[in-house]
């Protein structure tokens, strides 16, 4: 039967043992592709969906019509949020590994997509986002001590104790509770949006997803209600090659970037270079003035790469080369706006190392405050009545009946 | 015979039907290469190739629905969801498809799927890493449910399951795959090894489904339990002095009445333990049936001791596990009841 078997198996580039290969990646030059206007008709800018939307070239300049010409001032607090939210990351990896939180899952690589995003929407637009945006809470300005102390599950922890790590949600700061179900979020920012649009609000939504989660039935819903309703809608696929141990071409990828499931329903999509701050910076400008303007939804792929492993139940190096993420062609994004930023005269190797050190030490201080909540375990501990409480608005009679049992067991 | 605990056990059921049935496909999310991310379908794909253990894209109802698919045209997939929690995106596929092919076909189609999927909580994996939805399923017509309590049952279900040509939905409760687990989370994890039921066979061999065992003779009460609960009511019973005749449920649809029957004829009081919220759980369809048919015979109601009715909530774990506290607790109340 499996003899002369025709069926395809995806196969990636390279696996343990193998030199990185990703001549698989199709990318253009920077600044070689045209911005179209914001009313371009979907039919007409097509190609954006296979081509690779880039202003960071080579030698660090910004160059072309998506440079997003933002003033260095704001391309400083840019690698300020993208190096806090990398430093934020080590440090709660660290802590899972000392056994003080139970599971984490890094952003590493990915920085410049929440990161540049969060600062090219507005604070009133609503974000969907997967478990890997943590950069939206740095540029929105969560206090870390919060984001901590949700890790710890402990008296100050914004779940109540009921969610895994990195679970958060602010709804003040407009970012929805994160799902461990993946991809749940997407159809939701898209009713979202259409609310608005109901309402004649002009907030959008913006949610995010990975490469992998585009198979679940979820992402043809967003697609497709997003297209049918001109939700003003940015929809995120955040392409890191990898979902836990199968590769990009286990969700289609081989075969059409993801970007291309976009105009396949009617809606443009932008296929960018997820590693260059100003490309997503860009890219995200123009699909929300579009959206702002009643032109719809803008699926965008951000072409990026998973540094880390998927998290901290996970052990890559045996699905992929160790080496795979120093070889990957697009660099990294707080190395190429840094870089950027040096090149422009804006910023120094010095300046960078002192604010590694500040943000570690903020990051550090964080961490000490948080801890006076409770950890896993030393008190203050949360109250075990809090169990039974949102689970209705109100507490029904049997959830009553529990609690009072529990209650009465641990006298 | 080998020592083996419940993930090897698994993995050598795959094994010896992948190597007798040339049928047998497996299908689900990082199962190939990787080996699944609790390694049950470790080393397979190298042995059987990745035409037969094939990794897929992450979308359950799509896996479910393949299955389906495969099935019907001639093959005996096992379609692995990576945890319970993860299964509803799969569930219309499961529930008005797989589950009822025969009979809306009057017997002419069919697809003998097993899902396999790892359930419960224990392991600090907060509302989606923890969720035991058997009660669901159970209340699907047309479905085979069926959870493990030990390594030697996990081989001889599974490929039971495999082999039947009804579609069947096999939990496995995580929490013990690498060892009995008493449901104190203080004590130091015991291996399979120490457990009669870690040793398995190499080789084929089959437990019936549909049938409950004894696994603890005894007098004076009847717990019907099943999965990491086995562990935690034998324990429960220990500690509370009390003789208890322990039951395991296995095959939780279609259900061993007469086993369970018998026992609480026997013993005339019986609890009901599980780790899925209490509301309209399993533990339900088991009192009322006990009710039915052992109403005369019984000396105190029947209890039930779940989990609270409330998502699972990751800092409370051991407050919303149903623990030997919670067991003891209720046996006493039966015990004492006149
Ligand atoms: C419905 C559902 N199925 C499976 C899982 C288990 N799971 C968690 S993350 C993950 C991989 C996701 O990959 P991708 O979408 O590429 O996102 P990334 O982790 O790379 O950011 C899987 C399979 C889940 N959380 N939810
Ligand atoms: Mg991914």
């Amino acid at each position: 039967m499996t003899r002369g078997s025709r069926l395809h198996i995806p196969h990636p580039p390279a696996r343990p043992g193998e030199e990185p290969d990703f001549s698989y990646l199709e990318t253009s030059p920077a600044g070689a592709i045209a911005r179209p206007d914001i009313n371009a008709k979907t039919a007409d800018i097509e190609h954006l969906a296979v081509e690779l939307i880039r202003v960071l070239d080579d030698d660090h300049n910004a160059v072309g019509p998506w440079d997003p010409r933002l003033d260095p001032g704001e391309l400083q607090i840019g690698l300020r949020h993208m190096l806090l939210t990398r430093i934020f990351d080590a440090r709660m990896q660290r802590i899972q590994r000392q056994g003080k939180i139970t599971f984490y899952m890094q952003s590493t690589g990915e920085e410049a997509v929440s990161v540049a995003q969060g600062m090219a929407l507005r604070p009133s637009d609503m974000c969907f986002p997967s478990y890997r945006n943590q950069g939206l809470y740095m540029v929105r300005g969560r206090n870390l001590v919060d984001l901590m102390c949700q890790c710890l599950s402990n008296t100050r922890d914004m779940c109540k104790g009921r969610q895994l790590p990195i679970m958060y949600h602010w709804a003040e700061g407009n970012i929805f509770s994160i799902s461990g179900n993946l991809g749940t979020q997407f159809p939701q920012a898209v009713g979202w949006a259409m609310a608005a649009a109901i309402k004649g609000e002009d907030h959008i939504a913006a949610s995010w997803i990975g490469d992998g989660t585009t198979a679940e039935a979820d992402f043809h819903y967003a697609i497709t209600f997003a297209s049918v309703y001109r939700a003003p809608v940015i929809l995120n696929v955040v392409n890191n090659q990898w979902a836990i141990s199968t590769f990009q071409g286990f969700a289609g990828g081989e075969k059409r970037p993801f970007a291309a499931r976009g105009p396949g329903v009617g809606i443009p999509g932008l296929r960018v270079d997820g590693n260059d701050f100003l490309a997503v910076h860009a890219a995200t400008q123009w699909a929300a003035e579009r959206a702002r303007r009643g032109g719809g939804a803008t699926l965008i792929e951000h072409v990026t790469y998973r540094q880390a492993a998927h998290s901290t139940s996970d052990d890559p190096s045996r699905y992929r080369p160790k080496n795979d993420a120093a070889a990957w062609p697009l660099g990294d994004p707080v190395e190429r706006l840094k870089d950027h930023l040096i090149k422009i005269g804006e910023w120094s190797e010095d300046r960078h190392e002192a604010l590694i050190k500040e943000l570690e030490h903020v990051v550090q201080a964080a961490w000490k405050e948080s801890n006076k909540y409770g950890t896993l375990t030393e008190g203050p501990w949360l109250d075990n009545d809090l169990m039974f409480d949102d689970v209705l608005k109100e507490l029904p009679p049997h959830l009553e009946k529990q609690r009072a049992e529990l209650r009465a067991l641990e006298e | 015979m080998a020592q083996m605990n419940m993930i090897q056990a698994l993995n050598s059921a795959m094994d010896v039907m992948l190597d007798r049935d040339r049928s047998v496909v497996i299908i689900g999310e990082d199962v190939g290469y990787f080996g699944g991310v609790f390694r049950c379908t470790d080393g397979l794909q190298r042995k059987y190739g990745e035409h037969r253990v094939i990794d897929a894209p992450i979308a359950e109802g799509g896996i479910v629905a393949t299955a389906i698919g495969m099935g019907v045209n001639g093959l005996r997939p096992i379609a692995e969801i990576q945890f319970a929690d993860y299964i509803y995106p799969g569930f219309d596929q499961i529930v008005s498809e797989l589950a009822r092919l025969r009979y809306r076909s009057a017997g002419d189609f069919w697809s003998p799927v097993t899902i396999r999927t790892p359930c419960g909580g224990g392991i600090r994996g907060g509302q989606t890493h923890s969720q035991s939805p058997e009660g669901i399923f159970t209340h699907v017509s047309g479905l085979r449910v069926v959870m493990p309590s030990n390594p030697y049952d996990a081989k001889g279900l599974l490929i039971s399951c495999i082999e039947s040509d009804d579609p069947v939905v096999f939990f496995e409760p995580k929490r013990i795959y690498n060892g009995p687990f008493d449901g104190d989370p203080d004590k130091p994890a015991i291996p399979w090894s120490t457990h009669a039921k870690g040793e398995v066979p190499d080789g084929h061999y089959t437990i019936p489904l549909g049938l409950a065992e004894i696994v603890e003779t005894g007098s004076e009460i009847t717990i019907i339990t099943y999965g990491t609960m086995v562990h935690v009511s034998q324990a429960a019973a220990k500690t509370a002095g009390i003789d208890a005749e322990i039951i395991d449920v296995r095959s939780l649809a279609p259900l061993d009445v007469d086993t369970l029957v018998a026992s609480v004829k026997k013993t005339g009081r019986c609890l009901i333990v599980h780790e899925a919220t209490r509301f309209s759980g399993f533990g339900a369809e088991l009192a009322a049936t006990i009710q039915e048919e052992c109403f005369w015979n019984l000396e105190a109601p029947i209890g039930r001791v779940a989990g609270w009715d409330t998502p699972y909530p990751h800092a409370f774990e051991w407050e919303y596990f149903p623990g030997q506290k919670r067991v003891i607790a209720a046996l006493s109340n039966i015990m004492e009841a006149k």
